[in-house]
């Protein structure tokens, strides 16, 4: 059904059609209206055989969630952040126990300084925790996400994140063809545990594991996310046979035909990069753009098939690795060893900075003549940068970096543009 | 039906000879359906009175639950000595996540629980969360007063040996003043772990208003399963604190451990008691209050007190605590008094 709603609402309604048994929250924004949605639905018994539990940390959220998945249950839970990284040693813990639970990471920028606007450090900074990571470029593609990644994480007993931007997506009005519950039925089957807490039959879980098979053990959480390989695209063809959309796979392709420049980008921000492709295309130029959906497990088959043809790569990203630089950069980089494909690093957005249509035409035309595979930093106030840099050769308690740097940018305190 | 009523005990134990009970009376340790939940066969110490607190409470726990029964354990000696697999000593489900969530871990088992059986799908499972006194009262604290504060249908048991062992022994919240630890060494002008800190979580657990308190020692049997039979008989958040001596920890003996942890109850050093809502119910009483010196003396962790030049001083405060306890919890038996 054709809905005009807000993005968090339609997660909300996704993941209730997906049946889930325990769902636990902390708020932080921009998550908040998501998992005040779900319950509101599980107190007023709109959704049924569901326990809706108030948590008093990101921490406790998480570990609930291992423990009814553990137990059996479909587990949900949402978060951003600092939420994120307050559970971490959670997180971890759950891939690593193989417990199938969906989280939501509504995507927001790490403090200090804190900040709730939107990029994607959080999400990005837990790469390597074992969860399936998928990035939703519309509200319809984060609705859609949902349903795949229960199925997903259960086929392989791996859990799995769907990030979406917060507030560009979480916070924003659009159209959304939502499904029924005989759809959602028809492709998400019940919870059949590969594990399970059960008195009829008692297993030890969490146990500790020495050298004799921790290498083993770690081997078969890579060993599923290369099977996840498969399983992806194979789920949203299975998808688009019951909902008849073409939502989720490992990665998609816009005009790259003939392309020469192709700028690779996960989430909200593929908008407004096609619309800039359109308008170069329109004056001729040969470029288009390749999204990843799925940045967990890595399609470094998929980026390379994808990008081999062109002649230069620009990898726009919403996070930073300090010291190195990109880190989405980086894993393309891998995807096209040996072929000699200049790959440029844009960090961008960081902390909510807009990304406008006019910084993205003047950067493509530039990084067109860049001879070296620089890291750019887009729209970065170089003024406010070396005005800090000075203070600080010039004297020694220079006091707070961040609060001096504001003091300089002036009274537009949230500068976005 | 016996026509006379004999009471009778082990001369300096409160132990009654099972052998001479009827069947139904015996504690479920001498009980032939004795389910061996933490089986032998593990890796504790000689004496370890965590083991042997675990194996009596989760017993009682599998009696009480007709063996529908889920455990949650915190990182720790319990854990560690009890899984490497594949000869884990644990006969019930049994789930290990982290040092410090195990309360929400239980949490989240016992939400599936719920909706299982609401859905026609599972049966009454009762879940029992456990962890050492560092796992409780430090790191899993928070998750631990959560638990409380929405009353989840869990009972947790946190097994106090006074410190972080499985570490090698290092000072907790749970440690006493007083005693020597890897990070509280005997050492400059106030050897030991420091008087005035330190927390004892019965107290802010009843401060929760949670339906069940209670405390137990490894020595009194009898007294542990009942309290956690009577835990197991309700429903929403309780919580049992098992004072567990630990040889390697406290410097002690192996065969002392059971005449540890009943000294530490007949000082007045470790309240022995049971609370509802909050208010105390009942307390063990003290036949005859030993001197808290003859609870010190036989373990090194407190051998500075007792040099060349005893620490007279240091042992009364010790004293005075646990005179205070006596005060506080009504420990004093009515004939004793
Ligand atoms: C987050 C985290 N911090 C520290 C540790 C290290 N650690 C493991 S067990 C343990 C001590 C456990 O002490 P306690 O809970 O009192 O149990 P005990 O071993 O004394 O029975 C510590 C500090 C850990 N595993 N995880
Ligand atoms: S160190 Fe203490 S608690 Fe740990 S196994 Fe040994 S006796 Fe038990
Ligand atoms: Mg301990």
């Amino acid at each position: 059904m054709l809905k005009q709603t807000e993005g968090s609402h339609a997660v909300a309604e996704a993941v209730a059609l997906c049946r889930p048994e325990v769902i636990c929250a902390y708020p932080i924004s921009p998550q908040t209206h998501i998992v005040e949605g779900i319950g509101e639905m599980v107190k007023s018994g709109e959704l049924a055989d569901c326990e809706f539990i108030n948590v008093e940390s990101e921490f406790a959220a998480m570990s609930v969630a291992i423990g009814s998945s553990a137990a059996g249950a479909r587990t949900y839970t949402a978060t951003a952040s600092q939420g994120l990284l307050f559970m971490v040693e959670a997180v971890f813990n759950a891939s690593g126990l193989g417990l199938p639970i969906v989280m939501t990471v509504a995507n927001r920028a790490i403090g200090a300084p804190i900040n709730i606007w939107n990029d994607h450090s959080d999400s990005i900074s837990q790469r390597d925790c074992g969860w399936i990571q998928l990035f939703a470029e519309t509200n319809q593609e984060a609705l859609d996400l949902h349903i795949q990644a229960f199925k997903l994480a259960e086929a392989l007993s791996l859990p799995v994140m769907v990030c979406m931007d917060g507030f560009i997506l979480t916070h924003a009005y659009e159209r959304v063809d939502m499904p029924t519950q005989a759809q959602v039925d028809a492709f998400l089957p019940p919870y059949e545990p590969r594990q399970v807490l059960d008195p009829n039959e008692p297993v030890s879980m969490g146990a500790m594991v020495g050298p004799e098979a921790f290498m083993e053990v770690r081997y078969l959480a890579h060993a599923k996310q290369m099977q996840a390989l498969e399983l992806i695209p194979e789920m949203a063809k299975e998808f688009k046979a019951v909902f008849g959309r073409d939502t989720g796979g490992l990665t998609r392709t816009y005009r790259t035909d003939d392309a020469e420049t192709i700028v690779v980008a996960m989430g909200s921000i593929l908008g407004t990069i096609k619309d800039v492709v359109d308008e170069m295309r329109d004056a001729g130029e040969k470029i288009g753009v390749l999204c990843i959906t799925s940045f967990r497990p890595f399609p470094l088959e998929a980026v390379r098939e994808a990008l081999k043809n062109s002649k230069r790569v620009v990898v726009l990203e919403k996070s930073l690795a300090i010291g190195i630089g990109g880190i989405l950069a980086s894993d393309v980089r891998k995807a096209l060893r040996k072929l000699s494909i200049d790959v440029y690093t844009v960090i961008a957005g960081l902390g909510g900075r807009a990304i406008t249509m006019k910084s993205l035409h003047a950067l493509f035309q530039k990084l067109k003549h860049e001879e070296s595979e620089s890291v750019t930093f887009l729209d970065l106030d170089w003024n406010v940068v070396n005005r800090q840099l000075e203070r600080e050769r010039q004297k020694r308690r220079t006091g707070p970096a961040a609060e001096s740097m504001l003091r300089d940018v002036g009274t537009v305190a949230s500068k976005i543009a | 039906m016996s026509l006379q009523t004999v009471s009778f005990y082990q001369t300096g134990t409160f132990t009654v000879g099972n052998r001479l009970l009827a069947a139904e009376e015996r504690s479920v340790q001498a009980n032939m359906q004795r389910t061996n939940s933490l089986n032998s066969g593990h890796r504790a110490c000689q004496g370890c009175g965590e083991a042997l607190g675990a194996r009596y409470a989760i017993d009682a726990a599998m009696i009480a639950s007709k063996g529908q029964l889920i455990a949650a354990n915190a990182t720790g000696c319990l854990e560690v000595f009890s899984t490497p697999y594949p000869e884990t000593s644990w006969q019930i489900p049994w789930i290990h996540s982290l040092f410090g969530n195990t309360a929400a871990v239980a949490t989240g088992i016992a939400a599936a629980i719920k909706v299982k059986k609401h859905k026609g799908q599972g049966g009454d499972v009762r879940v029992v969360a456990q962890g050492g006194d560092g796992g409780t009262t430090d790191i899993g604290f928070g998750c631990l007063s959560g638990m409380f504060e929405r009353n989840d249908d869990v009972l947790y048991i946190c097994y106090d040996n006074g410190g972080y062992m499985n570490t090698g022994v290092q000072r907790s919240s749970a440690t006493p003043p007083a005693a020597r630890t890897a990070t509280t060494m005997p050492v400059g002008p106030e050897p030991g772990n420091a008087f005035g800190q330190g927390k004892f979580v019965p107290a802010i657990a009843m401060a929760h208003e949670i339906p069940y308190v209670a405390t137990a020692t490894v020595a009194d049997l009898r007294d542990l399963e009942y309290k956690v039979t009577r835990a197991m008989g309700m429903r929403g958040a309780r919580y049992i604190h098992i004072l567990v001596p630990c040889p390697l920890g406290w410097g002690a003996a192996a065969q002392d451990t059971i005449l540890l942890a009943r000294l530490a109850k007949e000082t007045g050093i470790f309240p022995v008691f049971e609370a509802e809502y909050g208010e105390v119910k009942s307390a063990l009483q003290i036949r005859r209050p030993l001197p808290v010196e003859d609870y010190l003396r036989l373990q090194k962790r407190y051998a500075h007190l007792f040099g060349k030049t005893p620490a007279v001083a240091t042992i009364a405060r010790i004293q005075a605590q646990a005179d205070k306890n006596i005060r506080r919890y009504g420990l004093l038996a009515k004939e004793a008094a």
